[in-house]
């Protein structure tokens, strides 16, 4: 059985908690205390509020809103499920890219009365740009419209209008009513003119991630060296392969020493194996004795190799309240490699619900701004749309510790300099 | 080679990672380790990670002087196995150093007060981060936590001010004082924990499966396993069942479940039968009010 990571956007008071509780609901993934503690809550209007199964927080439950990020989990025959239920609320689009930021698929939910919005465009915009390759149109609350197909249709249209303007993957539109559970697990005989699968058919159908297919990419997390008796000069590099597979005996490069060296063994729980692909968590031991520590990569020597640089553009969306200015130190986390960096210039702030591009001096908290960055470390990067493990990075407070951006390499190195400009709207995937 | 792997792959694979993350990011780790089916999967992915060398932390068990004897046994024989160091600290001792008050009444629960032997142990050995086996899918609260949980150095938990956590990069930097609790078992259900023990043999403390205890009937129908620890009056019925343990915490408020599963496939069965969650069917201060758990994380409550 194989996982798959959803999650669901769309504007407040979409239903995007409801949906979700009615997936669990439906698909009898509720416990029965649970459920006998919502039912203790609702007593007074008798109807069960399937949104409270989500949000978790006392601060939730009191504004009736997603604050924070919340996981769930259900398991069909098909398929395990992770689910990402990510806040709606302008103000808490960070926590919205950190839910896409490891999902495979976007649910996103439409009101049927209100149809495709500045939050379907904003929410669609940045899980394209986090990288999501699979989107559902959610057309919720289909019941208040009284199932009509001619609502949906045109909603439909509006939001095929919206990904092909922006060169965006395809969406798939269920219409569903997530309150009265037409169409989210079981197909609905309020809709019989909808021949398509439901929201679940679809999501057990769906390919799941296939890290496989990208160029080869392992980073040292953690050098073993037992230094016992029997294992005197034992030196395992300890990592996940990020993307691709190893196999024994591969010619591999260390970056950024540029290094090279042979594999001697991939061992997978203390087991020699022949060959190991993403995203297993291994030992590798090289044949020659060189230097290589945490942060490292290893790597396939030649054209399969990712950009060794100092510079870079990328994407950041800014998750911190305190405002992004030129020049300011920090330091970047690139997986396991850190290095201290600075911004060297914003060049310019995204548009979210556009994607026109606008000038600004400073990016302020949710802001989507294209920067240049300089690492004093050189860092083996890869751009997004190839590679979205290699091409992310997080920037860090030096002082507080704490998470300030999300990026995404757009280019690094010669390509930087040269890369060309696209007209203004253009967004391309 | 299949380039699809199974879910429990994928659940491995992420906890491994997360594991060397800790070893790589943080200079002073410790992992809890009560004894429990999650902390004992825990031991085991750490196996994976780091051998043939050595753990790069010791397992902190915090002893609420409450636990079942098997546990405890289970404990030291495997500490033992491993060959890693095993650091215990017992409640009882902060009870008597910080003058607190013992829990009354008919179920005296210690759960509370681990905290504070919790912080104890941290601030005596300044570990800066502390790995536990919490999932995300026992309580609505720990749903929204992540998986490096940034802590104060009162222990407490502001979800308002949790770090986004990006991809599979995980930010452990911290300033003095501070620590991090990391999940890295975050993502696995009940049923995966338990499909992951079936797969790799992993043994466990008797009490997991059927057997014949002496209990107590609560007043909501749950039996908790007759101890010397219980204040019982004449009313208290007092039976003799066939049953087993989900969750082995402090004895007294760990209820047990009626069953005769004798093997970890019949658990597997039970489970997928179940209609009670774990907590629910087995907790019995969760259920003080809608955001117990929410405040007691708060205040540093693992």
């Amino acid at each position: 059985m194989d996982l798959l990571r959803f999650i669901t956007c769309g504007s407040v008071d979409d239903g995007k908690s409801t949906l979700i509780g009615r997936l669990l609901y439906d698909s009898e993934s509720v416990s029965l205390d649970v459920l006998a503690a919502l039912e203790k809550r609702q007593a007074s209007n008798g109807t069960v509020d399937l949104a409270l199964l989500t949000d978790g927080l006392r601060a939730e439950r009191e504004q009736g809103i997603t604050i924070d990020v919340a996981y769930k989990y259900f398991t069909t025959p098909r398929r395990k499920f992770i689910i990402t239920d990510a806040p709606g609320h302008v103000q808490y689009t960070r926590n919205m890219v950190t839910g896409a930021s490891n999902a495979d698929l976007a649910i996103v939910l439409v009101d049927a009365r209100q149809g495709v919005i500045e939050q379907t465009r904003r929410h669609t915009l940045i899980a394209a740009l986090l990288g999501i390759r699979h989107f559902v149109l959610a057309v919720n609350k289909m019941d208040l419209v009284n199932y009509d197909e001619a609502v949906f249709a045109r909603i439909a249209t509006d939001y095929a209008e919206l990904t092909n303007h922006f060169h965006l993957p395809a969406a798939t539109a269920i219409p569903l009513s997530a309150l009265q559970g037409d169409n989210v697990v079981k197909p609905s005989q309020h809709l019989p003119w909808y021949t398509g699968p439901s929201l679940l058919q679809h999501l057990e159908s769906v390919p799941g991630a296939q890290e496989t297919e990208a160029a080869p990419r392992f980073q040292v997390q953690y050098v073993i060296r037992p230094q016992t008796p029997e294992l005197p000069d034992y030196r395992g590099y300890a990592g996940q392969i990020l993307s691709g597979q190893y196999r024994r005996g591969q010619r591999v490069r260390v970056l950024p020493s540029g290094l090279e060296s042979e594999i001697e063994a991939i061992e997978v729980n203390q087991q020699e194996v022949e060959t190991a692909a993403a995203p297993q968590a291994v030992v590798i031991r090289l044949r020659d004795d060189v230097d290589v520590s945490r942060g490292d990569a290893l790597v396939p020597a030649g054209p399969e190799e990712p950009t060794l640089t100092r510079e870079l553009e990328a994407t950041l969306c800014w998750m911190s309240e305190q405002p992004l200015w030129p020049g300011r130190k920090l330091l970047v986390q690139h997986h396991s490699a850190l290095s201290k960096a600075a911004v060297s210039a914003i060049l310019y702030k995204v548009n979210v619900q556009t994607f026109a591009r606008v000038h600004t001096e400073q990016a302020q908290l949710n802001d989507i701004v294209r920067v240049r960055l300089k690492t004093a470390l050189p860092l083996a990067v890869d751009h997004y749309t190839d590679n979205r493990t290699t091409g992310s990075f997080i920037l860090v407070d030096e002082l507080t510790g704490d998470t300030l951006a999300a990026g995404l390499v757009e280019a690094a190195n010669s390509e930087y300099f040269t890369a060309p400009v696209a007209p203004p709207v253009a967004f391309s995937i | 080679m299949s380039t699809s792997f199974d879910y429990l792959d994928r659940l491995e694979a992420e906890a491994i990672h997360i594991l060397r993350e800790v070893a790589g990011q943080f200079e002073r780790p410790a992992l809890l380790f009560s004894g429990g089916k999650d902390s004992i999967v825990l031991t085991r992915l750490a196996e994976k990670a780091f051998r043939p060398g050595r753990f790069p932390f010791p397992l902190v068990h915090v002893d609420t002087g409450h636990n079942f004897p098997e546990v405890l046994q289970y404990r030291d024989e495997l500490a033992a196995r491993l060959g890693e160091k095993l650091v215990v600290r017992k409640v009882e001792d902060t009870i008597k150093r910080q003058r607190l008050r013992e829990p009354g009444g008919k179920y005296p629960s210690r759960n509370p007060l681990q905290t504070y032997t919790l912080l104890e142990v941290i601030e005596e050995f300044e570990f800066d981060a502390c790995i536990g086996g919490a999932r995300r899918d026992e309580e609505k609260a720990r749903a929204k936590e992540r998986i490096f949980s940034v802590r104060d150095e009162f222990g407490q938990w502001d979800p308002k001010r949790q770090r986004p956590e990006l991809w599979n990069i995980y930010n452990g930097r911290i300033q003095k004082g501070e620590n991090v609790r990391v999940f890295p078992i975050s993502n696995w259900t009940e049923l995966d924990v338990w499909r992951y023990i079936q797969r790799e043999n992993i043994p466990l403390p008797d009490i997991y499966f059927g057997h014949e205890r002496t209990c107590v009937v609560l007043p909501s129908g749950q039996l908790l396993g007759l101890t010397e620890h219980l204040q019982l009056d004449d009313e208290d019925e007092i039976v003799t069942r066939q049953v087993r343990f989900r969750t082995v915490g402090d004895s007294t408020c760990t209820a047990a479940v009626e069953s005769d599963a004798r093997t970890v496939e019949d658990i597997i069965q039970d489970l997928l039968l179940a209609k009670v969650s774990e907590r629910g069917a087995t907790r019995l201060d969760d259920n003080i009010s809608e955001a117990g758990m929410e405040d007691r994380k708060r205040n540093g409550y693992f």
